[in-house]
């Protein structure tokens, strides 16, 4: 068995009563990626600040590299390059400075710094910006710079905390490529995301959290395989207290509803009329259906189907993530 | 120790960068002293008998180097509060720096700047026929200077609990501004103490500020009136200035330590 780069038991973090992370439990290999996937407000930032050492766990507890996150704290800041939402550089400083000091205070010589600086701002596109204030830069070029300022020392373990929240789709498929390659250079990454697509893209493999829990791990295969087939999703007119009732000799499985029971979804062996079926059997009740779908299923059923709750969409504005929470 | 010590510089430098990017950040240490001491010996001069002799200008200008010193010391609360309230803190929490490194880097920045400030005041004394002493010449001027900048280091490690104790760069400027016009007003910088109610006497005299003022004045070479008081700060300037000093870097130091590690963790 490979060696655990990242590992967290029962990790557990509450802020006076509010609790942020109820027990999170994680095992990531060397060089492998873990995505974390949750709805804004589920305890992934937390974990991140816990296992990067920014944030002491209420209890259980946490290794990076087999150290102790809290005991090890300063040894664990010299083998992690952490990226979090909001961009952690500074404004004044231009983007060779920013890197130049993080890689001094992270012990590199001086010219080391400054030519893994440089290769760096090349390597994220950001040379001609090199020498300009960070507070000029784009949304997409501080994500960037930040990432990059992670990477100055080359730590073997990164944390990468919504890494893509925010930006343009240009900006998040670069992203993604940059991402690519760090695996491929033997990096292990913890990422943190509300896209599934993100997560299927991008790690070997995936744990779901909501409301500071893991409530599934596996592969993205392991995770779709778990829900099943094939999906029935239906979305009525409006809420009505019979169409479960009605559902329940067609579908396969339990119903989820959404939108206050305007959406039901459950798994259903397709079969020849079972659109015209299901219908019927709606419209016998009086439920009157708006749109009907058999589909194959995607993470965003995976998730529907664990947390009863829409995943949010890749285009959702940062108010439409806080939906969810609320 | 030696990885310590890299941290500061690496620190240090980039608080001079933020300096050379928004210089009026240094009005504080150029255009004030220069306004404040032209302002003073120009109001006060005319007026203000030195008991013991002397010109009102000679006796003012160890004052306002202490005063311009102390009060620069809002500065560091401004900055240690602006830190906290910015991205580049979280960065700082994931390296492998200890906090005291990054509170050095900003105490050893001030002590810069308070020479640059220091000289300042000395510099617009000369222009304005101010004249050290005879008796230590110039090396008494820059041991005055020396005994001055060192309190203010003190100070900006006070200012930084400051800074670290509220919630914004905002209130940290109104509180620090406060508390330090109060200290550098209630002193002799300005008045000699001898003309003070006797319950403000008693604080000005023991006020450490009043120490390093006539630690300045003794050092330059200028009139101090406060030799005549018979109080132990005042027989023992520099003694007295010193142990301060000392006395505020042993309290404040660890503290502010302690705030930011407090203020950074959660």
């Amino acid at each position: 068995m490979t060696r655990l780069m990242i590992e967290a038991d029962g990790l557990h973090k509450r802020y006076g009563k509010q609790v942020a992370v109820e027990r999170v439990d994680l095992a990531v290999p060397a060089g492998t990626v873990l995505g974390v996937l949750g709805p804004n407000g589920a305890g992934k930032s937390t974990t991140i600040r816990m296992l990067t050492t920014m944030t002491r766990p209420d209890g259980g507890t946490g290794r990076v590299g087999g150290l102790d996150i809290v005991a090890r704290a300063r040894a664990v800041r010299r083998i992690i390059g952490v990226t979090g939402q909001d961009a952690s550089l500074d404004d004044l400083l231009t983007g060779t400075q920013n890197l130049v000091m993080v890689g001094q205070l992270s012990k590199l010589p001086r010219r080391t710094a400054q030519a893994r600086a440089a290769e760096l701002l090349d390597h994220f596109g950001l040379s001609e910006a090199a020498g300009r204030p960070v507070k000029t830069y784009s949304g997409g070029m501080r994500r960037r710079l930040d990432l990059a300022a992670s990477l100055v020392a080359r730590p073997p373990v990164l944390f990468l905390d919504e890494p893509t929240t925010g930006l343009d789709p240009t900006s998040r498929q670069q992203m993604w490529a940059v991402i690519r390659r760090l695996t491929a250079d033997g990096a292990t990454v913890l990422l943190t995301t509300q896209y599934l697509d993100e997560a299927e893209a991008l790690a070997d493999s995936i744990v779901v959290v909501d409301h500071g829990t893991v409530i599934a791990t596996g592969t993205a295969s392991e995770l779709k395989a778990r829900i099943g087939g094939e999906h029935l999703e239906v979305t009525l007119s409006e809420p009505h207290p019979d169409a479960e009732r009605a559902l329940a000799p067609l579908i396969a499985g339990p119903v989820h509803t959404a939108d206050g029971g305007r959406r039901l979804v459950a798994p259903a062996a397709p079969r020849p009329g079972l659109a015209t079926a299901v219908i019927r059997a709606l419209d016998a009740v009086g439920a009157a259906v708006d749109d009907i779908e058999v589909h194959h299923p995607s993470l965003d059923d995976v998730f529907f189907a664990l947390t009863g709750k829409p995943a949010a969409p890749v285009e959702a504005a940062p108010a439409a993530g806080e939906e969810v929470v609320a | 120790m030696r990885a310590w010590l890299g941290d500061v510089a690496v620190l240090t430098r980039r608080n001079l960068v933020h300096i050379a990017r928004e210089p009026f950040q240094l009005s504080d240490v150029t255009v004030q002293p220069v306004l404040f001491t032209l302002l003073f010996t120009t109001l006060f001069g005319s007026a203000m008998v030195i008991p013991g002799g002397g010109t009102y200008k000679g006796f003012a200008i160890g004052g306002l180097v202490t005063m311009n010193l102390t009060t620069s010391g809002v500065g560091t609360a401004i900055a240690m509060a602006s830190d906290l309230s910015k991205g580049v803190m979280n960065r700082f929490r994931t390296l492998p720096i200890s906090r005291s490194a990054v509170l050095a880097g900003r105490t050893v920045t001030d002590v810069l700047s308070s020479v640059l400030c220091g000289s300042i005041v000395l510099l617009t004394g000369l222009a304005i026929g101010w004249r050290p002493g005879s008796g230590h010449g110039l090396a008494g001027v820059a041991a005055g200077l020396g005994v001055a900048v060192a309190f203010s280091y003190a100070v900006s490690w006070l200012t930084a609990c400051l800074g670290l104790a509220v919630k914004d760069p905002e209130s940290a400027q109104a509180v620090g501004l406060i508390v330090l016009f109060i200290g550098a007003f209630l002193s002799s910088c300005f008045v000699p103490t001898q003309g003070l109610p006797h319950w403000l006497r008693v604080f000005a005299d023991w006020n450490p500020v009043s120490a390093v003022a006539n630690s300045c004045r003794d050092l330059f070479g200028n009139p101090n009136p406060s030799a005549l008081t018979h109080t132990f700060p005042a027989q023992h300037p520099v003694l007295f200035a010193l142990a301060s000093t000392a006395a505020i870097v042993a309290v404040c130091a660890p503290l502010a330590t302690r705030l930011l590690r407090v203020r950074t963790t959660d």
